[in-house]
């Protein structure tokens, strides 16, 4: 006589009239993020359209911006030069950024007292909440005057270096000193996700390290660094996003010019979010359809900086 | 019964007394040694006194350890570069605290929050004139955009915590990416859609593009506090024999009521401190204004800009007042969501 083996039971869930009401409530609320963001990607497309089909990619690469108000001249668009000062400002915020946030985030994980640790940690958070307006302020007239001097004490020692050679002796509102103001911005952000991931380091391993009669340094350089890798990388990803959207603190801090430009310490630059605030007050109709196209351009590098951002933070510090 | 000592709890590892006098004095040394390094050689300000500090630290750190192993002295001095990094880190916001602090404190009058810009020009002396509106337009947009963006944002958190239905990935990945659209595209969004097909800028389209951003803030706060609720007070519920939708809203929401006030504050904190947004949908004005759907208006991010631009003494020092206002208002509720989230760990 044989046994018949168990047979795993079906289940299912009926739900009862006001149940279904609720999830499909709740369902159509939820889904209200996505579809929002569906819009704004299909509204500045839509309205950025006319522009994308009339300069192409010309758009992208072109090195001209002209508006006329005149009627028989004809208007020129081209972002090019904002689109390159964009990245080439960002890159230079998270150059002073990811070691200054790996740093902080061993220093408050690792190296600071309990009750220190506590303080930095609130202070953290209260950075992070500081509006960008008031960075821009504190930028640009507190920082300045220390980031021209450094500027110019690069300029003047590594002048033979390209990008650090200069034809004015104006170092102020340069592409330097808006990146290291966007720096103090992000430095919040990539601290937090940084030292987010190093606290849940297995402690095991750490202690197996000193253990094994290793130093502190030991300890970080096998386990700590290694296993916040990804997620260190997720933060600088977050703050890269945060540093190519910034409007307010850059616009205040740099002087916007329209030409390719890689000396980063002339004190010139391009960004589009700044271009859009810049020229949005007293801009014609088809130049406001430009800002938007220029807009869209924008949402689209933004949000894949962070849609890959996002995928890495939530791998990593999901348990 | 005198001998019997009560063994008390010894921590070995703690630095003595002496120690720390020690290393203070060193450090305290040291520090001298760089001021006078900065007073007389080359090295200006404060930055050069602090990279000569980090040089004399670096060699006296050498003496101290040319009898340690190869090993230790590399640790100790990592230890320097790491502790010298995190300071450069921490100390802009240091020096933005301060500064907000000191600049903004001197226009600090009565009159800054009790009268608006109507009949005084940024150039005024500081006893005239204020930023009521400015304040009263900033409060009027947030509560606003938090009665329109906090319900969708509690839902998205019901639905990522209650329903996990098929698109829990998917909703939790589109408010990650939300979260990090640019301000100012907010802005142009919210033109395009409603202020162009309106009357141009107005305090509803301002608290729209606030309301996009806030949304991806609220829903994902919102899904931690929720994540607090216990699975057992679910089942209490199912047991009791409620539906899902009595347990979620009579069970479930009401146990954390002060995360959801947390959710609010930090949601406000978040946004009210938005100046591109506000540039492209709401403008500006001089004077105290509350029609919601009719006129620009004043908000307090614009107003500072707006001197900014202006650039002159007064006006500056009028930016810096407004700072250290928006500056307390953010603060302010941010201590206040901590207060309140505390409360349901209890």
């Amino acid at each position: 006589m044989t046994i018949a083996p168990p047979i795993k039971r079906e289940m299912h869930v009926v739900h009862s009239r006001g149940d279904k009401v609720f999830r499909g409530i709740v369902t159509a609320g939820a889904m209200t993020s996505l579809i929002i963001l569906g819009l704004i990607g299909a509204f500045l497309f839509g309205r950025g359209a006319q522009v994308f089909s009339q300069y192409g990619l010309k758009f992208i690469t072109g090195t001209n911006w002209s508006a006329s108000t005149e009627p028989g001249i004809a208007n020129e668009f081209g972002m090019g030069p904002m689109l390159v000062g964009t990245i080439i400002v960002s890159i230079i915020a998270l150059t002073f950024t990811v070691p200054m946030s790996i740093a902080g985030a061993l220093f408050i994980e690792f190296y600071a007292q309990p009750r220190v640790k506590k303080i930095l940690t609130a202070l953290l958070d209260l950075a992070a909440a500081i509006p960008s307006l008031i960075f821009g302020l504190w930028g640009i007239q507190v920082f300045t005057n220390i980031g021209q001097r450094w500027a110019s004490l690069l300029g003047n020692r590594l002048g033979f270096i390209p990008i650090f050679n200069t034809i004015s002796d104006n170092y102020g509102r340069s592409p330097f000193v808006a990146g290291c103001v966007l720096a103090s911005l992000i430095v919040p952000i990539t601290t937090s996700v940084a030292r987010e991931v190093y606290s849940r380091t297995p402690r095991e391993l750490i202690d197996t390290c000193y253990a094994l009669g290793g130093t502190k340094w030991g300890a970080i350089k096998t386990v700590v660094l290694p296993f916040g890798k990804s997620g260190v990388v997720g933060g600088a990803m977050l703050g890269l996003g945060r540093a190519l959207g910034e409007t307010v603190a850059v616009y205040l801090v740099l002087n916007l010019n329209f030409r390719y430009t890689f000396k980063i310490l002339e004190s010139e630059g391009g960004n589009v979010a700044s271009l859009i605030a810049t020229r949005f007050g007293e801009a014609s109709t088809e130049e406001l359809t430009a800002l938007i196209a220029a807009g869209f351009v924008l949402f689209l590098m933004t949000l894949g900086v962070n849609m890959i951002a996002s995928a890495i933070v939530t791998r990593t510090t999901r348990t | 019964m005198s001998g019997i000592s009560i063994p008390q709890p010894t921590r070995p590892w703690q630095r003595k007394r002496r120690e720390q006098i020690r290393s203070g004095a060193t450090f305290t040394a040291m520090a001298i040694l760089a001021f006078i390094v900065v007073l007389f050689t080359g090295f200006a300000g404060f930055d050069g006194w602090a990279i000569s500090l980090f040089i004399i630290s670096a060699i006296v750190l050498l003496i101290k350890g040319r009898k340690l192993s190869q090993k230790e002295r590399k640790n100790a001095f990592i230890q320097l570069l790491i502790a010298s990094a995190a300071t450069l880190a921490f100390l802009p916001w240091l020096s933005i605290f301060a500064s907000v602090a000191m600049k903004g404190i001197a226009g600090l009058r009565i009159n800054f929050i009790t009268s608006d810009m109507r009949t005084t020009v940024p150039d005024d002396e500081m006893n005239m004139g204020g930023a009521l509106h400015a304040i009263v337009g900033s409060f009027m947009m947030v509560i606003i955009a938090s009665i329109i963006t906090l319900p969708l944002g509690i839902l998205s958190g019901v639905y990522l915590t209650e329903i996990k239905g098929r698109f829990t990935f998917l909703v939790r990945f589109v408010v990650q990416s939300m979260s990090g659209v640019p301000s100012i595209v907010a802005g142009l969004f919210v033109f395009t859609t409603y202020v162009s097909a309106t009357h141009g800028p107005t305090a509803f389209g301002g608290a729209l593009a606030l309301g996009i951003l806030m949304l991806p803030t609220v829903a994902r706060t919102s899904e931690e506090v929720l994540k607090l609720v216990p699975d057992e007070l679910r089942s209490a519920g199912y047991a009791l024999g409620a539906r899902q939708w009595r347990t979620t809203l009579m069970v479930v929401l009401p146990t954390v009521r002060s995360g959801l006030t947390t959710v609010a504050v930090l949601g406000v904190a978040r946004v009210i401190g938005e100046t591109a947004p506000l540039l492209l949908t709401a403008g500006s004005s001089t004077a105290l204004r509350f029609n919601p759907i009719h006129g620009q208006i004043a908000s307090l991010p614009i107003y500072v800009f707006g001197l900014l631009q202006i650039g002159t003494e007064y006006a500056v020092n009028r930016a810096w007042t407004g700072a250290l206002v928006l500056m307390i208002f953010v603060f302010g509720l941010f201590i206040t969501a901590r207060k309140v989230g505390g409360k349901d760990k209890r």
